[in-house]
């Protein structure tokens, strides 16, 4: 079962192209890497996913991206619904400046969750799923910011799952964190990925390998090569995936 | 050879840079001194003339006297306290709110061509006088208010007047939040409305503050607008229609013919006017550090 199914997808950045010609189909409740050097347009395509890239300038997107074989870019779709089912964690830890329970309160509230009890409960439930409940539980009232880098960015997970997303993306979550911080979040994805489909933006390869399904491989805008992940890092097929992971450029 | 003489010369031009850089640092000290200098003057002279005049009336008499009559020797300013803390109470009721909601609008809202437009505008009135704002005050507000100086009127020119600062201020604050606040908010399925009032605003909240309590200092000081609309009766301010003396017109009012105790309790008048700027200054330092924590 396929979540998301790309075709045809070019993205334009004013004159620069930033993708071309993207075709991808995502299977649902597993995780897929993006993977590739700098400004390749993983990111890019990341957050043409959830329609992040409306907010830039100039940014321009023709071809298809079918969310359960629904056009996101119709002009029937709404954001805030899309944003709902397709959740994002970002590469720098954004809490919210306020408490650890209101970050995670913000977006059912936002989509009209009202009562204590209800509001605990998915508080609750968001931050074990996070598997950063028993960490926080006593600072609830607390403000997020005061958190370390690995936390704030697991309350962010949270927040993210408290709006219950079909669909996690993740845009380098570990890239300003320590080692430690980077393997509970990696635990963390392996986990969730039986209920959510995830997809992940990593500069390192070997987090990719570690914990993902599918990996695809981009280079200047195109992907290169998709498939399974064991199999890609195996016996790559293309000579510049073959090259990028065994560390000849990048 | 050679180099010994391009030796000499450079350290003849270091020495010539270190006179210029010493000879430019005592400029800008000096530069610094003047308006320290200025800070000093100025206490100095308000505490010298007014702190004797408020001892020989009497700080209680004197602060919360509910009679000024300077013609039977009775000072007390407390009619011109309130008056001045009502109109600019009254300013911040009215300006404040339209004053953020403003700068809402134009950090997060109005197109880039709108804001190129409004800015300017804003400006403006920034740079206006305070006599004009009082004449407009004059002749349309007042008539408005059935023709008679009233707080309401000076409330209502103070609520102008205070725009710009509330504005400027709240503005660049607003724009000052982290895009990533925006975006977290947004990809969560928040709209762009929920995400500016709900985050942004509360991440902005002590620049907000800042702005509002530059209103305050902007509108308790000012006398040539307000002398103008007020009514300027130095009596307990009787009601929102009715008019009131500030302590900025009190002393406008009565400078030029004043003698003796009179005159020194009118500069007393403005030594009471001084600590509220002094307490304004404080909370507005106060401000500046929570945004640092």
């Amino acid at each position: 079962m396929n979540k998301f199914d790309i075709s045809n997808l070019d993205l334009f950045y004013g004159q620069l192209q930033a993708l071309k010609n993207v075709e991808l189909q995502i299977p649902e409740r597993q995780i897929t890497a993006f993977i590739g050097p700098s400004g390749c347009g993983k990111s890019t395509l990341l957050r043409s996913l959830n329609r992040m890239n409306d907010l830039v300038e100039g940014c321009v997107i023709t071809g298809k991206v079918l969310l359960d074989g629904q056009d996101i870019y119709a002009p029937s779709m709404d954001t805030t619904v899309l944003r709902k089912r397709v959740g994002m964690v970002f590469q720098k830890p954004n809490p919210f400046p306020m408490t650890v329970y209101d970050n995670v309160a913000y977006g059912p509230r936002t989509h009209g969750v009202r009562g204590k009890a209800k509001l605990d409960d998915i508080v609750e439930r968001s931050l074990r799923d996070a598997a950063i409940w028993d960490e926080l539980k006593d600072r609830l009232r607390k403000d997020a910011l005061g958190l370390s880098g690995g936390q704030q960015q697991r309350l962010c997970i949270a927040r993210a799952l408290a709006v219950e997303p079909e669909v996690v993306l993740m845009d380098e979550p570990t890239s300003a964190l320590d080692p430690i911080s980077t393997s509970r979040i990696e635990d963390l994805c392996v986990t969730l990925r039986e209920k959510y489909t995830i997809i992940i933006v990593t500069h390192n390869m070997q987090q990719a390998a570690r914990i993902s399904d599918n990996t695809a491989f981009f280079l200047l805008g195109e992907i290169i090569e998709y498939g399974n992940t064991e199999k890609l890092f195996s016996i790559p097929r293309d000579k510049r995936t073959e090259d990028y992971i065994t560390g000849r450029f990048g | 050879m050679s180099n010994k003489k391009s030796l000499t010369r450079e350290t003849a031009a270091g020495r010539n840079n270190q006179v210029r850089e010493g000879a430019a640092r005592i400029l800008f000290l000096a530069a610094a001194c003047v308006s320290i200098l200025a800070v000093l003057l100025i206490t100095v002279f308000l505490l010298v003339s007014g702190v004797p005049a408020i001892a020989e009336i009497g700080v209680f008499k004197f602060l919360f006297g509910t009679v000024w009559k300077p013609g039977n020797d009775i000072y007390g300013i407390l009619p011109m306290i309130l008056g001045s803390l009502y109109v600019t109470a009254g300013a911040l009721v009215l300006g404040v709110p339209v004053g953020v909601l403003t700068a809402i609008f134009l950090s997060r809202f109005a197109s880039k061509k709108l804001v190129s437009y409004l800015k300017p505008a804003v400006q403006l009135l920034a740079g206006i006088p305070s006599v004009v704002y009082g004449f407009f005050g004059l002749v349309v507000i007042v008539p408005l208010l059935g023709g008679r100086g009233s707080m309401l009127a000076a409330s209502i020119v103070l609520a102008i007047m205070i725009l710009p600062t509330v504005i400027t201020v709240s503005e660049s604050s607003l724009n000052a939040v982290e895009s990533s606040y925006y975006e977290g908010s947004l990809a969560l399925g928040a709209t762009h409305e929920r995400s500016v009032f709900s985050i942004i605003l509360p991440a902005a909240k002590s620049g907000v503050t800042a702005a509002v309590i530059l209103g305050v200092g902007r509108a308790i000081g000012e006398a040539m607008a307000v002398i103008m609309v007020a009514g300027n009766q130095p009596r307990m301010p009787q009601g929102i229609m009715k008019g009131l003396r500030t302590l900025t017109t009190n002393i406008v009012m009565e400078m030029g013919y004043s003698a003796d105790l009179h005159r020194e309790a009118l500069i007393a008048t403005a030594v009471v006017l001084f600590v509220f700027i002094l307490i304004i200054n404080f909370l507005f330092s106060l401000t500046k550090r929570g945004n640092k924590a």
